[in-house]
């Protein structure tokens, strides 16, 4: 808060009422909870609260229902894009998104992922992509970067034994149902300005029922990639970025 | 018990799975998504045929049958009556979600349509899908609703009494049924439709307005003491569900030996009943019509030394174990089985009669020298 000049407090920030007051299990400096907040930042300041269904998957974000004050499912391990689809087919007129890891949309629900987008289903879809499995412990990801040490890659990411990192994102952007395709970071206040842009265009075009937003997060994970908050910021600029470099990768002609 | 549903004056000529498929437009499905196998096919086929006369009900052809239960899910959650339908390989796929749905309370209605296994299989008929339907079948302890149709008429009828029962007890129920039911023809006078009230759903996901606090769908509790009391009230609720146990009773009170089956085979079996009550035989027949709830009772107050039971199934004895369970020991209780889609003739069960008459006489005789 800062004092203007007639003495009285003026607010600058408040939490937006679209998170509730439990306080977040995630790790210190973990990614998760900032990309909460914007979604639910953008979903308050449009006013949709009361017009939103979210879905969360299984992963680090699997309680996301317990922080996002809005009617929430929890879909099984990789098929949140499904349960979204069963939300907003039955629910034509309300703003759906499904919220995912790398693990969970890229790896175990690849098909859902796919065929949700490919039929252009009218949902915003959230991939928080850390390269790793952090709820589970550490694990190699389909994201995990080739060499990255993780807890069943403990020589390095072997890509010719186990495959290269999985670059989702490009490969859905293929697809006619995906409207709009986007990669994104919260690193910095100037990526989650962008982020929060690209969050607002997508339940903007749900409303014209345009087909799939997609918005990739390049996130980190302190716990799992075994540094502190700042280093792993560092870590994600320096390997993850040029992997997966945060830019729009499909824009309908009226975002350009 | 069962739902007072009104038909049709007028009788159709109809498949089994048709039938299913056009009583569940007018139980008031909402959504249905489903993937295509054999036997079951023509369900989904009818749906998608059908969809432009019923614009307010989505039909979708989903690419599996994991993502096909997982939208039930969603839909179920956002609080309108769904269904999935399949046949056995692709109700193995959907067991996880199916635990899901069972422990998120959801209500929705799946339709397995057996065919032979394991693996692959046949796409002939079979019931080799009962442990699966009636124990759980997915990870957890869980429980389904589970009617077991043995006519074209109760493929038609049970879909409104499983969306009934799934709503007010708010669990998925299951229509266990076979290729050979899904694929006959048969007259069936169709339920009118309008006679299903609509489900009370103020837990459902359709956005939260400010007047309450948010409403979520999940099966997680971390904290174990709040995961039991979660399994209590489930356990709780299955013991409420007995008082909808259904079970038909032929010739029950002076038979010696009473045939136990459900679906299909207990129409083979009123066959070999009447054949062997020709030959003087007395022969009855309970046909359990809810396999969960199964009528324990009902065939417990049937058990008696001096009587027989012969279960008759699609199966390598799977029922058999419950008709044990329930006569505990007051009966022998004896098993036919056929398997892999291969279904039992009447002459066949009139065989396995015939002997048992022969056991109990010589039993008897022996006893009569004591
Ligand atoms: C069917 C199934 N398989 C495996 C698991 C275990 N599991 C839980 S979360 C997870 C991976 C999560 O990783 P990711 O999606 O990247 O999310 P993050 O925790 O990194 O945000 C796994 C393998 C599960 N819950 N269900
Ligand atoms: S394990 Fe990783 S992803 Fe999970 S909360 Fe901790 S830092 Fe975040
Ligand atoms: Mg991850």
């Amino acid at each position: 808060m800062s004092t203007t000049m007639n003495g009285t407090m003026e607010i600058v920030y408040e939490k937006p009422k679209t998170l509730t007051d439990n306080p977040t299990h995630y790790c210190p400096g973990c990614g998760h909870g900032v990309i909460h907040r914007v979604l639910m930042e953008v979903i308050n300041e449009m006013g949709i609260a009361e017009q939103t269904v979210g879905v969360a998957p299984v992963g680090c974000s699997v309680f996301a229902y317990n922080y996002m004050n809005i009617d929430m499912q929890e879909a099984a391990h990789g098929r949140a894009s499904a349960v979204a689809t069963g939300v907003r087919r039955v629910l034509p007129d309300k703003f759906v998104f499904s919220y995912q890891g790398d693990g969970d949309l890229a790896a175990i629900g690849t098909g859902e992922t796919i065929h949700t987008i490919n039929r252009g289903e009218n949902i915003l879809m959230v991939f928080v992509n850390n390269g790793i499995y952090g709820m589970t412990g550490g694990q190699m990801a389909p994201t995990s970067l080739c060499g990255m040490i993780t807890s069943t890659t403990p020589y390095g990411r072997d890509e010719h034994f186990i495959g290269h990192p999985l670059k989702i994102t490009e490969m859905i952007a293929q697809l006619p149902g995906a409207y709009y395709v986007a990669r994104h970071s919260v690193h910095t206040p100037a990526a989650v300005r962008k982020l929060k842009k690209a969050f607002k265009a997508s339940f903007e075009s749900q409303k014209e029922k345009k087909g799939t937003c997609f918005i990739e997060v390049v996130s980190n994970c302190p716990s799992g990639w075994k540094m502190n908050p700042l280093e792993a910021n560092e870590w994600m600029e320096k390997n993850m970025f040029p992997y997966f470099p945060p830019g729009d990768i499909k824009l309908p002609a009226t975002m350009k | 018990m069962s739902t007072i549903i009104q038909h049709d004056e007028n009788p159709k000529l109809m498949k089994g799975n048709e039938a299913l498929a056009e009583a569940s437009f007018r139980a008031g499905l909402k959504a249905y998504f489903g993937y295509p196998i054999t036997p079951q096919s023509e369900i989904l086929e009818y749906l998608t045929e059908q969809a432009p006369n019923h614009k307010d009900v989505i039909v979708l052809q989903a690419e599996s049958e994991v993502a096909s239960i997982n939208m039930v899910y969603g839909a179920a959650g956002a609080g309108v009556r769904t269904m999935t339908t399949s046949s056995s390989p692709g109700i193995s796929l959907m067991q996880e979600g199916i635990s899901y749905i069972a422990a998120a309370e959801l209500p929705c209605l799946i339709v397995n349509v057996q065919r032979g296994g394991p693996g692959l299989g046949t796409i002939q008929p079979s019931q080799g899908d009962y442990f699966q339907a009636t124990k759980g079948g997915g990870h957890g302890d869980y429980h389904l609703i589970v009617l077991a149709p043995s006519s074209v008429q109760e493929m038609a009828d049970f879909v409104f009494d499983g969306f009934r029962l799934a709503e007010e007890y708010r669990m998925p129920a299951m229509i266990l049924s076979d290729g050979a039911l899904g694929q006959m023809m048969e007259k069936v006078y169709l339920p009118k439709s309008g006679s299903l009230p609509k489900q009370e759903v103020e837990w459902a996901t359709t956005g939260k307005p400010a007047s309450r606090e948010r409403n979520y769908i999940t099966s997680l509790h971390m904290d174990p003491e709040k995961m039991e009391l979660v399994n209590l009230h489930l356990q709780d609720k299955y013991r409420k569900l007995k008082q909808e146990v259904r079970c038909e009773l032929i010739n029950t009170n002076d038979a010696d030996i009473i045939l136990v089956a459900f679906g299909l085979t207990a129409r083979i079996c009123n066959k070999a009943m009447e054949a062997a009550r020709a030959k003087g035989i007395n022969v009855g027949v309970i046909r359990p019509i809810t396999l969960y709830p199964f009528p324990y009772e009902i065939i417990a107050s049937f058990a008696d030394p001096m009587r027989m039971f012969l279960t008759v199934e699609m199966n390598a004895g799977q029922m058999v174990e419950d008709v044990r369970l329930a006569v505990n020991g007051k009966s022998s209780v004896y098993f036919k089985g056929r398997m892999g889609g291969m279904i039992p003739t009447p002459e066949e069960i009139l065989l396995e009669i015939e002997a048992l008459t022969e056991k109990q006489r010589t039993m008897s005789q022996s006893a009569g020298y004591l």
